[in-house]
């Protein structure tokens, strides 16, 4: 799944593969820490020159432990639990936050997740898996080219709800790992492990997928 | 506001681009016996270049060759191909100067071509930031300028390259991409002062026009599009509403040489209801008339007021001189995306209104005030807050962005037009976000409808601007039409823009389809012609991405039988007769 474009970021991150939802979790831990390390060696190719604005830890991706607050609305920086989740969604949008620092790491965009509760009879083997009591977070950003996927609605090639990316119309089912149901973009959505335990959630671990658009931009 | 880098930021930036490892790789370079780029032969370039975003400063996308011809057009058949290796929509025209191709591509990437055969010179790969989103990830083009050349990029800034090697000369940022600032347009280059314009209303920026020091990037002027306190125009915005008022400048300006002046199309006010944003919203959807030296407003014309349809006006009208009513006109011709072809008088102190009529069916217009050239609004086909309203043309209009083109040879003007298409959105109050989306609706209330019935929806069109009559009109029964055209002194017009990947040849007098050939993906992109050793080339990039694609989805999903499968991937086109 790893796009042609490569040579539009820095060639290493690129050659880390989409961890596919069937793989075993050695090939998921070593591309992780493959991206881990790719990402160490073009620490000039982020954005990171922006982060002197930002407390420290704000632009990090969400780390194992953090917990959850919305990142819109009028609950905004407020956290959710799951029993702010309606079942069958539609999805509450999320920044991970650090407990220790109360740092919320809003500072790179790819850090939105949509959390969604869904009946776990819908999800496939691979998604069930992953879910917490039907719950199950994802990366917000589409994998196309980079927007917010904002929209929870009936999709245009089945009758279910689906996550939808309003800019070029992609849409991803939450039901079957995020995959792509219709639209230009070219994978599924990162998915995000979270844990529960009386009632909070929390970031159980690191994206599994690539986050963000397939060519940035 | 921001000057050329410093010492060290030039020593981190070739840090960066050492252990990145792309940043520019040689393959056959570098260029021997370049041509350097002077004011003289960009106001009077040769037949066989093409070194400019419509060839000439006027804006008119017409090349003066005329080897291929109506009668030899059969026998056109590709000669050479290059895979850009970047999916989305390739918008730019392929730059020609002496046998030296330049091509942009989406993602920030110039590539470096010998014309003739294609090989490749070198390559030039921004690294772009990973956050970075934009509704429009495009690039239309690198200007040229002595032995340099200019990308204007997506992550808001200008960048001159070396025009032999592709190296980074300098790098000046403009503004925050973080903040939704970004820019798709080919630089104009007038005397040694690189134009820009930003990109950006859908995120409530206030939209500029700026222009930077060819030789080392220092900016030497900015006038925003939207009058700040104090400046005229700015009593048509109420309280703090032109702080984020739109009105980007996405495309390529005009230049007239004689009078030196730059016209420069204005995008749609911020958000899209104009209940938002009360009064006519100076300078949004308007032509403005600068001078190149100075960046000072010298007149305007608006096309329409207080905009609600997300009709921008970014296409600079081209510069025709016209025998109308008896009359020598110095003329400002535009086919709006509000529906209606302007034909305007430019003189040196004011633009005058001449004539303008609807080249596809609108209900948005009752007609248009003789006096002023202010067209009459359908209240009822005026968007509005809290409530769902439906117009035609849809909200990419009668003619979008794609450039329409001018014969100097038939007198006719080219128009990518498309009818049959109405919209319409529920506006809704949203909080500006900077960096995200503000539409002044939910973009799931967008809708694009085909009316019921439609036999077609793409309209290739040709209007004799000096009488208002159209003379001929091909239409596409099964696409829209999306891509710039180009008319040629072989009494040619080719065009792509449908979702069949196919690129065609007319005949420029009747209309007559003269020649077509399938290509890897749908075409955008602006096609150009180039003459090296006596054989006349045309050039394209194939690739389908942005609004074609957008409205692909919308036409997949009205049920009217159309797919929404184009392939993407972008790949430069390079025809020939055959020998
Ligand atoms: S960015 Fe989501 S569909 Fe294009």
């Amino acid at each position: 799944m790893a796009r042609a474009l490569s040579n539009t970021h820095c060639s290493s991150s690129e050659t880390v593969a989409e961890p596919e939802a069937d793989e075993s979790t050695e090939q998921t831990r070593r591309a992780i820490l493959l991206g881990a390390l790719a990402s160490t060696a073009c620490l000039g190719c982020s954005t990171r020159a922006h982060a002197a604005e930002d407390p420290p830890g704000s632009d990090e991706r969400p780390q194992r432990g953090d917990v959850l607050v919305f990142s819109e609305g009028d609950q905004e920086g407020k956290l959710v639990t799951a029993a702010d989740l309606p079942a069958g969604g539609p999805p509450v949008h999320a920044w991970p936050k650090d407990p220790k620092t109360s740092v919320v790491r809003s500072a790179s965009r790819l850090n939105e997740i949509l959390i969604i509760r869904l009946d776990p009879a819908e999800l496939d083997e691979q998604t069930k898996a992953r879910a917490v009591d039907g719950i199950l977070a994802y990366s917000a950003i589409c994998s196309h080219a980079g927007c917010p996927v904002t929209a929870w609605v009936k999709s245009d090639a089945g009758d279910k709800e689906v996550f939808k990316c309003m800019c070029h119309n992609s849409e991803y089912d939450p039901r079957a790992g995020a995959q792509v149901v219709f639209g230009p973009a070219p994978r599924r959505l990162a998915a995000l492990p979270l844990a529960l335990a009386d009632g909070a959630l929390s970031v159980a671990g690191n994206f599994i997928g690539k986050v963000g658009g397939a060519q940035p931009g | 506001m921001k000057t050329s880098i410093t010492k060290k930021q030039w020593y981190l930036s070739g840090f960066v681009a050492f252990t990145c490892l792309v940043s520019t790789a040689a393959i056959a370079g570098p260029i021997e016996n370049y041509a350097p780029v002077t004011q003289q032969r960009l106001e009077n370039p040769e037949p066989g270049n093409w070194m400019l975003y419509r060839r000439t400063y006027d804006g008119q996308g017409y090349s003066p060759l005329d080897q291929i011809n109506t009668s030899n057009v059969k026998n056109l058949t590709p000669v050479w191909t290059f895979a850009t290796g970047v999916v989305e929509g390739h918008e730019a025209p392929p730059i020609v100067n002496n046998g030296v191709m330049f091509v942009a591509t989406p993602m920030g990437q110039v590539i470096a071509l010998n014309a003739k055969t294609g090989d490749e010179y070198w390559r030039y790969k921004r690294q772009l930031p990973d956050d970075l989103f934009q509704l429009h990830p495009t690039s239309r083009g690198v200007g040229l300028w002595e032995d340099k050349l200019y990308l204007a990029t997506t992550d808001d800034h200008v960048v001159a390259l070396d025009a032999k090697t592709g190296k980074v000369v300098w790098d000046t940022k403009v503004q925050d991409y973080k903040k939704g600032q970004y820019m798709t347009l080919m630089p104009l280059i007038v005397d040694g002062k690189v134009i820009v314009g930003g990109s950006g209303g859908e995120f409530g920026v206030r939209g500029y026009v700026a222009a930077f020091d060819a030789k080392d990037g220092k900016e030497l002027w900015r006038t925003f599009t939207i009058p700040g306190e104090g400046e005229p125009g700015h009593d048509t915005w109420q309280g703090d509403d032109w702080k984020n008022g739109g009105g980007s400048a996405w495309m390529t300006g005009n230049y007239d040489k004689d009078t030196k002046t730059i016209y420069w199309g204005v995008g749609n006010a911020a958000p899209w209801p104009g209940e938002m944003h009360p009064g006519d919203n100076l300078y949004t959807s308007s032509v403005l008339a600068l001078d190149p030296g100075t960046g000072k407003i010298k007149t305007y014309h608006q096309y329409h007021q207080n905009d609600s349809w997300d009709w921008d006006e970014v296409e600079a009208p081209m510069l025709i001189d016209l025998q109308r009513d008896g009359r020598n006109i110095k003329s400002l011709v535009h086919p709006g995306r509000d529906a209606i072809f302007w034909v305007l008088e430019r003189t040196p102190t004011k633009i005058n209104y001449v004539a303008g009529w609807p080249f596809v069916a609108t209900d948005v217009w009752k007609g248009i005030d003789a006096e002023s050239g202010k067209p009459i609004v359908d209240p009822d086909h005026k968007p509005v807050v809290g409530k769902r309203v439906e117009f035609c043309p849809s909200l990419w209009g009668g003619k979008d962005w794609p450039s329409a083109a001018y014969s100097q040879k038939t007198g006719l003007v080219y128009v990518p037009a498309n009818e049959n298409f109405c919209g319409g959105f529920t506006g809704e109050k949203i909080a500006l976000k900077p960096g995200e989306l503000w539409l002044g609706t939910k973009p799931e209330d967008i809708g694009l409808k085909a009316k019921p019935g439609a036999d077609h929806f793409g309209e290739l069109q040709a209007w004799d601007p000096a009488t208002g009559k159209k003379v001929w009109q091909h239409n596409f029964p099964k696409s829209q039409l999306f891509g710039s055209v180009t008319a040629t002194a072989g009494d040619l017009v080719f065009a792509g823009g449908t979702n069949d990947r196919n690129f065609r040849a007319f005949n420029a007098k009747t209309g007559e389809l003269l020649w077509e050939q399938k290509t890897n993906s749908g075409i955008m992109g602006m096609p150009v012609s180039y003459e090296i050793d006596g054989t006349q080339y045309v050039a394209v990039q194939s690739g389908w991405g942005v609004d074609a694609q957008r409205i692909q989805d919308a036409l997949a999903t009205n049920n009217i039988g159309i797919e929404s499968n184009v392939p993407q991937g972008g790949v430069i086109w390079v025809f020939a007769l055959k020998k």
